[in-house]
């Protein structure tokens, strides 16, 4: 492995024939990514449906050969060492793949089997997955009996069976319920702390946000801009911090006193609120607040909004992550 | 060794999905023994003919008749692996590093063990109407059957990863099917026909197979029918595995 990447992908293309109104037609479903993903990180790759996150990871996983480009997975190569990489990754697939007719833990067991461990090995590794991702209640049942939650929990346990140094996980909370959302990041975050580097597919920003090291946003099978959460929020200026003050004149004095004196930006008063923009709204907040009082200017109330990535992604691709969320 | 590990366990896992519901194992051979119930006496009113010697009719229908069974009892198999691919289960198994032949063997023996044990029991089924067979006979005839259904099942599963919708894979089966078991005189022998559809029948792999297996129950060991059955239905056997295994490599990509 050279250094500390996981995953480092040159030129990463796919194609694929499609069959059209008047022949076919090639689709450029990939146009040649560059990607690292950095040891013990979760790396996010956010984007819209059809952008070609699925492509990328089917590619990262030896599913799809890619058209051209090289890429190395745990210092493996993809187009020489499949069997390496198929043996030291776990993969989720966004349908998952289980085999509903059977249950969680014949699944299970045959899962860790195919990765050429004995019997008494993956019966010991299925229950332990059996315990830690709670799924004892059900996991002697038929899969195709489980709700959504429960049956990406064993999706994933799949995935980790053979306790892999990479994870690959395609859009796992996607159709989910807030509850079984909230629970698979607990779970995540214990796979990172574990050691286990994770590579994320998603079209949700909050998940992105809360869940992710570092993000590449990809749209239309290119990468826009790569860094982490905070670095793209950071792309799209400062945070809005909102004033709240008991008159119009006290605002009035505020705002000419926070002109004078810190460095704000797009200010304007509104009423008894004072409305402006600032760099690293968080850090300046304590000391915006006693200049304040220093001049017996008490702010009734403060609001502080960060930009989030969907502003990201607006500033950089002129379209908003929700609306193609809802053509969809 | 790797692949005969990963064989095994793909055959259980079949296997597992076949004993779940095992009453299919007999639903499938309910053709079979309607031929034998109601279409073998109306070859027996017949009296003799080219083919089908008087007082012998059933000594040479029903080796035919397992021909039948292996045709059409393992054809329609593409749709379990149809099921398979929709659901992701075959994408799960193509990330692990399991040898691919695997995933198709695991299944193609579960159809060739399942056909084997249908083949047994309609035979015994048709000793109470007079059938005498030779044991060694026999035996190896249930060999020839078991690679017919390993070449159909092959066949079918090679058309459903290229497929991937049971809508196109249902009228391509019958295709093949129809035509082959018309084609090796099964139901009728083929001495009664025109020399046009005689010819025609000695491109059909599978009327060796008939030919091969009629030489076996009779215990006409020396035929020649008999070797030339085997070759040609083993070396078809292998190529169309090789094709089914080449689809599978490539469906994904």
């Amino acid at each position: 492995m050279v250094g500390d990447l996981v995953i480092e992908t040159k030129g990463l293309r796919k194609t694929f024939i499609s069959d059209e109104k008047g022949g076919k037609k090639e689709v450029e479903a990939v146009k040649g990514i560059d990607l690292t993903v950095r040891k013990g990180e979760i790396f996010g790759f956010l984007g819209p449906n059809g952008a070609g996150k699925s492509t990328t990871q089917k590619m990262l996983s030896t599913l799809l050969r890619p058209t051209s480009g090289e890429a190395k997975v745990l210092g493996y190569d993809l187009a020489e060492q499949q069997q390496q990489i198929r043996q030291n990754v776990g993969c989720v697939s966004q349908t998952g793949g289980a085999d509903l007719a059977s249950t969680g833990v014949e699944n299970l067991v045959l899962q860790a089997q195919l990765y050429g461990l004995d019997t008494s090995t993956a019966k010991k590794y299925t229950s332990e997955f059996v315990k830690r991702f709670q799924m004892t209640s059900f996991i002697m049942r038929p899969a195709q009996s489980y709700s959504g939650g429960q049956k990406r929990r064993l999706d994933i346990a799949l995935g980790m069976i053979h306790h892999p140094q990479l994870l690959l996980l395609d859009e796992p909370t996607t159709g989910l319920d807030p509850q079984s959302r909230a629970y698979l990041w607990g779970e995540i975050k214990k796979l990172k702390a574990e050691g286990v580097t994770i590579f994320l597919t998603t079209q949700y920003m909050d998940e992105a946000d809360k869940l992710c090291d570092r993000i590449a946003i990809i749209d239309y099978g290119e990468i826009i801009i790569t860094g982490t959460p905070a670095e793209l929020k950071g792309y799209v200026g400062g945070d809005t911090i909102v004033f709240g003050f008991l008159s119009e004149d006290t605002a009035q004095c505020a705002e000419s006193l926070l002109t004078k004196s810190i460095q704000v930006e797009r200010i304007q008063t509104n009423k008894s609120s004072v409305y402006f923009t600032i760099k690293d709204g968080e850090k300046m907040m304590p000391e915006l607040l006693r200049s304040l009082d220093a001049k017996n200017l008490t702010a009734q109330s403060v609001m502080l909004s960060r930009p989030s990535l969907d502003d990201v992604f607006l500033k950089y691709t002129g379209r908003s992550l929700r609306e193609d969320e809802e053509i969809k | 060794m790797k692949i005969l590990h990963d064989v095994r366990l793909m055959f259980v896992r079949n296997m597992q999905h076949t004993l779940r519901n095992p009453i299919f194992v007999f639903v499938s051979m309910f053709q079979p023994l309607m031929y034998l119930l109601l279409f073998m006496p109306l070859l027996n009113g017949l009296g003799s003919v080219p083919g089908l010697p008087a007082g012998k009719t059933v000594d040479v229908f029903i080796p035919g008749l397992l021909v039948l069974q292996a045709l059409f009892g393992t054809a329609f198999v593409g749709f379990s692996l149809i099921d398979d691919i929709r659901t992701g289960v075959i994408e799960r198994f193509l990330v692990t590093p399991v040898k691919r032949s695997a995933i198709l063997l695991g299944r193609v023996l579960r159809d060739a063990l399942i056909l084997l044990i249908q083949c047994i029991l309609i035979t015994l089924v048709a000793i109470p109407f007079g059938l005498s067979i030779n044991v060694g006979g026999f035996l190896l005839s249930l060999l020839l059957y078991a690679l017919i259904g390993f070449t159909m099942a092959s066949i079918s599963y090679g058309f459903a990863l290229i497929y991937k919708i049971e809508d196109s894979l249902a009228p391509t089966l019958n295709m093949i099917t129809l035509p082959v078991s018309l084609l090796s005189g099964i139901i009728l022998p083929l001495a009664l026909a025109p020399v046009w559809i005689q010819n025609l029948a000695k491109v059909n792999p599978f009327s060796y197979a008939v030919d091969a297996t009629r030489s076996l129950f009779a215990g006409n060991f020396l035929n020649v029918e008999i070797v030339e059955g085997f070759v040609v239905i083993s070396v078809l056997a292998i190529i169309v595995f090789l094709w089914g295994l080449r689809s599978l490599k490539r469906m994904a990509s």
